[in-house]
């Protein structure tokens, strides 16, 4: 204990400070070397000498295990045998699919849930003088971390059978108008949506600002245009600034597909996967440390890599016609 | 007649901000204060439920606090003590600050490196670094742990900090490319004339210039950082080190032994930093958002 | 303070060839003009000179040293750029020290020579303010001063003017030139407008699609085109070019246009009775005739004022001239001018050099 409360002290002295000096002498060096080379072979060397670390950085905790894992994903459960697509097979079958149906859940109702509330956060904000300080709320949530969201909520859907005095902050709410309590968290098919909420709480602050700005973006004259012309609040939202700000909409809806892929922190604190809550990234916590199939979370964790994969061709696409203008 | 015209308010501009009528009004300012409350309630509950006694809790909803008052700090002395919340707040901060220092800081000499200098296979690096940014962490997790076992840095914090920094690379090339490549190419060209080395146009031209946008960057890779859990649960199992702040936490939602005080207290410890430091630098915050998402 | 020799420099992009072996001589202390339409090159070949590029032939030589391999930062040399580059986040006074800094120079010295180019473009009250801080001229300035800090070999200006309002414009031509007279430090300047050429260039070097079209003082520029390209640049307005062929009449030659007009040459030019040529006039050079004049018709009248300047149709062509006079007919009417042909241009129509 003493001896680790010593060592930290240090350790954020080297990582912070001696690190980053490191890094910078080595770079130093490394022009220190170029200088030797002649012109031409210098310019053409130089990229590689700074962009060295990063890509070392990256091609081993990226690259190397991205590769590794696909070559896993066909072995057995110890990978010291090939075994074909039989960890695929296994992906698709059985209790998977609940645990894929979930993710599939996810993958639809928290990216339209996020972009619909942020919409009309997005417009309603727009609308009053105290903006800044609405936005600010939004965003809290954004800094706390998933697990201790978890716990918040934990508070907030807490239910005691009926009859009961319910702490739980809903169902106390709840009860106050006589309405049963619900057992948020266990009730199937409503356990999976309030988890998916958690998560709109956490991350909402990320899409309204993407759109409030993407709104205050849509030029004025547009606005101003086709009121002149008659249109009302709604017409001016669905035929100006929605199609105005489509591209930030794809950017949120992207953005948020990506987190509900990955999610993960708020089922393992809230249910661990029981009650039919099950998502794919639990369950491969669940294969490499409960069951040491390797295999299996192997070709689990490539699932989840293709279903991000038209993600990354979007992006791609948009930035090579960026790059091209 | 003339006078008349232009002193007629009819003309004005229509403004961005119409005048909705009364009843309009009325509605969006509810919904507004409506959604700002909700979403701050679980906060505020939070918040309450720490303060209050062992036995209040166990008998009342958190909201009871209002109508019969009776704070505590005991909560916070439990949390601190006996859960090592203190020590897993210091791991958290060795983990945390590190990452985010060494990422900003490779994430500039990347981006630097990528928009400035012209090579073969520039763009394919650049797709490349695009396509790596949906990457889930789930799939790098086995490999990594046989490797990390394998060097004899599993459990340890700079293996957090080596995890972290990589995963985090790509994001932070690429926020960081968009502004670099906004720096006009003349000022470059000025300092180089100017009898700047490389080096010295990194470190007295691009890094000044980039302070706001690196300001960003560094407070989304500390927020990312302070806030994963996946990462330390698999990489720091076995280590002499508290556990960090989510792990921590993640231990003690599972286990309901210790009461709900403490938990809450525990939990409010944990986003303290996190909360000061979005309100704090919210703008950079926003500008690194818009930085990240308005591209890609 | 030295000479810059351009032997055959050429520069090649991704196969493409921009800049075909350009030859130039510049004195010690001679301010030359690089001036051409957007394309030409000539920005390309400053930054060679700079050694922002590569050159990929040729030899470009600073004093008595051949820089092709020479760093850009180790050629002595000055830039003014069009957006003036200067470092946000450094102060007026940061800006002109930085290439002293890193030069090593101490802090004094460095002081020193900051005021005194501070003094000399009378920025001297702005030292601790910061560029987005001061107005465009203002900028202009201190990038003038980043230059003259370091008192360079060569000073090189990439169209420093053209993000200036024309009044401004005007201003810090006159004060760039009497600076340059000053300092007398060899000075290459780019620019596509051909009035700053003429007005401030002792040396003008005319190019087009990477090649040298002419190269000669402002004046022999103007009076003595080398080609149709260089004579409708030079010039505002352009100069009137008309097609035709030279007819003898009486042993005199004259000039006739493909549509029968008639024009008038002077008695002494080279030419061959039938001979195709190309007749060229600046506007500037006709004159209001009477009605033994060439007849034309007004398209457009334009008063400056000081002058009129008259569009007209001539036979086919379309022409432009200048009168002192005021001109008050109506557009439609009829104009009667001529030539002077003293001042009458001839070019060959295929090679559109000049003749003689």
């Amino acid at each position: 204990m003493k001896d680790t409360m010593t060592l930290i002290p240090l350790l954020i002295v080297l990582g912070a400070i001696g690190i980053p000096v490191l890094v910078y002498a080595a770079l130093g060096v490394g022009e220190g070397i170029l200088r030797t080379f002649p012109p031409v072979l210098r310019r053409s060397a130089r990229p590689w000498v700074w962009l060295s670390l990063p890509i070392l950085l990256i091609v081993l905790i990226l690259l190397y295990p991205v590769i590794d894992t696909i070559r896993t994903s066909f072995k057995n459960a110890r990978v010291d045998d090939w075994v074909g697509l039989d960890n695929y097979l296994w992906a698709f079958s059985g209790t998977m699919l609940e645990v894929i149906g979930n993710n599939v859940l996810w993958l639809i109702a928290f990216p339209l849930c996020v972009v619909v509330l942020a919409l009309i956060t997005a417009v309603l904000f727009d609308k009053v003088k105290y903006e800044p300080f609405a936005v600010t709320i939004a965003v809290l949530p954004t800094a706390i971390s998933f697990t201790a969201g978890a716990v918040i909520w934990g508070q907030m859907y807490s239910f005691q059978p009926a009859g009961m005095a319910q702490f739980g902050t809903i169902n106390g709410f709840l009860s106050l108008f006589g309405i049963k309590p619900v057992a948020w968290l266990i009730e199937p098919v409503i356990n999976n949506f309030a988890l998916i909420f958690i998560a709109v709480w956490l991350q909402l602050g990320i899409a309204t600002l993407i759109l409030s700005s993407a709104i205050k973006n849509v030029g004025d004259d547009m606005v101003e245009a086709a009121r002149l012309d008659g249109a009302g609040d709604f017409r001016v939202f669905f035929s100006i600034i929605l199609p105005n700000i489509l591209p930030s909409v794809l950017v949120v809806l992207t953005t948020m597909i990506i987190a509900a892929l990955k999610v993960f922190d708020i089922v393992y604190v809230m249910t661990n996967g029981n009650f039919g809550t099950d998502v794919i990234a639990n369950r491969l916590y669940y294969e490499l440390f409960a069951m040491n199939n390797l295999g299996h979370a192997s070709a689990i964790a490539v699932v989840l890599l293709i279903t991000a994969l038209p993600v990354a061709l979007i992006n791609i696409h948009q930035f090579r016609t960026e790059a091209g203008k | 007649m003339t006078m008349t015209d232009t002193t007629m308010p009819a003309s004005a501009p229509f403004k961005r901000q119409r005048k909705l009528p009364r009843l309009s009004r009325f509605v969006v300012h509810g919904v507004v204060v409506l959604f700002m409350a909700s979403w701050l309630l679980p906060i505020l509950a939070l918040l309450v439920s720490s303060f209050r006694r062992q036995a209040d809790t166990a008998a009342s909803g958190w909201w009871w606090a209002f109508l019969r008052p009776n704070f505590t700090m005991q909560n916070y002395t439990l949390a601190l003590d006996q859960l090592d919340i203190a020590g897993s707040l210091t791991t958290s901060v060795a983990i945390a600050l590190p990452t985010t220092i060494i990422t900003v800081l490779l994430s500039l000499i990347g981006a630097y490196a990528l928009v400035r200098m012209q090579f073969r296979g520039r763009m394919a690096l650049s797709l490349a670094l695009v396509a790596l940014l949906v990457t889930p962490p789930q799939i790098t997790l086995v490999p990594l742990l046989k490797l990390y076992y394998t060097f004899g840095i599993s459990g340890t914090i700079p293996g957090i900090w080596l995890y972290q920094v990589g995963f985090t690379l790509p994001f932070g090339v690429f926020l960081l490319r968009g502004f670099i490549a906004s720096i006009p190419a003349e000022l470059y060209e000025a300092a180089e004339l100017d009898g700047a080395s490389q080096l010295r146009i990194f470190r007295s031209v691009v890094m000044p210039l980039a302070r706001p946008i690196m300001a960003s960057l560094g407070l989304m890779a500390f927020l990312w950082s302070w806030n994963d859990l996946l990462t330390p649960l698999l990489f720091m199992g076995g280590s002499s080190h508290a556990a960090p702040v989510t792990v921590n936490l993640a231990g003690l939602a599972n286990q309901t032994s210790q009461g709900q005080g403490p938990l809450m207290a525990a939990t409010f410890l944990s986003v303290i930093i996190p909360l000061f430091l979005i309100v704090a630098l919210q703008r950079y915050f926003v500008r690194g958002i818009l930085g990240g998402a308005v591209k890609g | 303070m030295s000479q810059v020799q351009l032997r055959d420099v050429t520069k090649t992009y991704g196969g493409n060839q921009i800049i075909h072996g350009v030859s130039v001589q510049i004195e010690d202390g001679e301010f030359v003009v690089l001036v051409g339409p957007s394309g030409c090159g000539k920005s390309t070949l400053l930054r060679m000179i700079a050694g922002l590029e590569d050159i990929c032939g040729g030899e470009v030589q600073i004093g008595t040293r051949v820089v092709n391999d020479v760093l850009a930062k180790d050629r002595d040399i000055a830039m003014v750029f069009q957006s003036y580059a200067l470092y946000p986040h450094m102060t007026v006074a940061d800006n002109m020290a930085f290439s002293l800094k890193l030069k090593g120079m101490p802090k004094a010295e460095r002081a020193k020579k900051v005021h005194k180019a501070a003094d000399i473009l009378g920025l001297g009250p702005l030292l601790d303010r910061y560029p987005r801080q001061m107005s465009g001229g203002q900028r202009q300035r201190v990038a003038m001063g980043r230059a003259i800090v370091r008192d360079p070999q060569v000073f090189l200006f990439d169209e420093p003017l053209s993000n200036l309002d024309a009044k401004l414009r005007v201003e810090m031509r006159t004060e760039i030139k009497a600076l340059q007279h000053r300092l007398q430090t060899t000075t290459i300047y780019v620019t596509h407008d051909q009035i700053e050429a003429m007005t401030m260039a002792d040396k003008i070097v005319v190019m087009r699609a990477g090649v040298v079209e002419q190269c000669d003082t402002p004046l022999n520029i103007y009076d003595h085109p080398d080609n149709m390209f260089v004579a409708a640049f030079i010039g505002s307005p352009s100069m009137n070019f008309v097609e035709g062929k030279i007819v003898m009449q009486g042993g005199k030659p004259t000039f006739a246009s493909h549509d029968g007009v008639i024009l008038p040459l002077s008695e002494d030019v080279q030419v061959k009775d039938g001979q195709p040529v190309v007749y060229g006039f600046r506007p500037e050079h006709i004159q209001l005739a009477g009605s033994d004049g060439i007849e034309t018709r007004i398209s457009v009248v334009e008063p400056t004022g000081s002058e009129t300047m008259v569009f007209m149709e001539m036979g086919q062509s379309s022409i432009t001239g200048v009168f002192r006079e005021r001109v008050l007919e109506a557009d439609g009417a009829p104009l009667f001018v001529r030539p002077d042909p003293a001042r009458v241009h001839l070019f060959d129509p295929i090679t559109t050099k000049c003749l003689g």
